[in-house]
């Protein structure tokens, strides 16, 4: 008779990333086509006014705790949307050396652009 | 040996993937001609080619009517049940046979599925009830309509195969637990009367468990009942994600 050890289970962090790539995957999927919307048709062909999105009220925007508040979700979200993607993709394309560093690389960069976004919006807040 | 065939006769070209692993260096593949019915599937293709034409072709087969779960194979690259797909979809064309992927070849289109009746067995396919089980003179467990849809859709699984052989995670390691195991791991977690989730949770919670899945879906797709095994793992990630979040708090 096989005698059968218990088995050890080791609990995945995914969920932490999975929460981030869910959440940033639906901004991307409700944001990037008004921007290209606003950007690309709309202040092009004349129907918004160019000035609505210029330097100086994009500025005051960012001034506010709730505009920088928003830039960082629209910017650090879709950000660690897009790096789980690339992650997973590298696997998928069998790239299996250096799993480890290709998280460390990915989730890093992820997380280094979220804290350099958020301390540049909070260097504007502060101004 | 050989069956005459009329010249009236419509006529089908099959070719199979033969591989004995005793006398054959590697897979190879034979050509095979059989008379074309529309009613024809491609299990009694099979048949006929061994009774007629070929007596040395293995493939399991056992119920003829898509229940067994036995006669899964490729079909021109596509995993379906030898007979649930019929030769008048491919015809004229010619219809290559090969054995599920992602399984080692036992023989022909025969396959080793230790792996997967492994994986069946760790997840605890059947009721765990919270107390002793009840006799059945004190009556049965009795559920509500919701109850049952939550977890009936699941419990359509026949364990064929097909969807591990359609999963690209499981090619890539088959480490993975897999669509069908994980499908189950839900129809049992949804069920009210069952009270084992905890101990599959620890199962569901790894990397190889729910998140060696990166939602390709075309285990889904394959399933030929319509059991959804990707909807079930999505399911199960949300159930994981807020396991991790109660195991953060609680020792």
């Amino acid at each position: 008779m096989i005698f059968k050890q218990p088995k050890k289970y080791i609990r995945s962090h995914e969920p932490v990333f999975w929460g981030l790539f869910g959440a940033g995957g639906m901004l991307t999927a409700f944001l990037t086509p008004i921007m290209i919307l606003l950007t690309g048709l709309l202040i092009p062909l004349g129907i918004i006014e160019p000035e609505a999105l210029n330097y100086e009220k994009l500025h005051s925007f960012t001034s506010s705790w709730y505009g920088a508040a928003i830039i960082l979700i629209i910017v650090a979200l879709p950000l660690w949307h897009t790096l789980h993607r690339i992650f997973h993709s590298l696997h998928d394309l069998g790239v299996q050396r250096g799993r480890s560093w290709q998280q460390v690389i990915c989730y890093g960069f992820a997380f280094a652009v979220s804290v350099f976004v958020f301390t540049l919006l909070l260097q504007i807040l502060t101004m | 040996m050989s069956k005459k065939l009329t010249p009236s006769e419509k006529r089908l070209e099959i070719e199979i993937l033969r591989y004995h692993p005793e006398q054959d260096e590697e897979p190879y593949l034979q050509q095979f001609e059989i008379p074309y019915t529309t009613d024809m599937t491609i299990l009694e293709a099979l048949q006929f080619i061994k009774d007629h034409l070929d007596s040395t072709v293995s493939f399991r087969w056992s119920c003829r009517m898509a229940i067994c779960g036995s006669c899964g194979l490729m079909v021109n690259g596509v995993p379906k049940l030898g007979c649930k797909a019929f030769l008048r979809d491919y015809y004229p064309n010619k219809i290559t046979l090969e054995a599920l992927a992602n399984f080692p070849i036992e023989r022909d289109l025969v396959v080793v599925m230790d792996d997967f009746i492994n994986k069946l067995e760790e997840i605890k396919p059947y009721l765990i009830p919270e107390k002793e089980p009840q006799f059945l003179t004190k009556g049965t467990y009795q559920q509500t309509p919701e109850q049952l849809e939550k977890f009936k859709q699941y419990s359509m699984c026949i364990n064929c195969g097909l969807c591990y052989s359609a999963c690209p995670q499981y090619a890539l390691d088959n480490k993975f637990i897999g669509p069908a195991a994980l499908a189950l791991i839900a129809r049992y977690n949804r069920d009210s009367r069952d009270a084992g989730s905890a101990e599959r949770m620890k199962i569901v919670n790894q990397e190889v468990g729910v998140w060696g899945c990166t939602f390709v879906g075309y285990c889904s797709v394959v399933c030929p009942k319509g059991v959804d095994p990707a909807a079930a793992i999505q399911l199960l990630k949300v159930e994981s994600s807020k396991d991790y979040l109660i195991g953060m708090f609680k020792p």
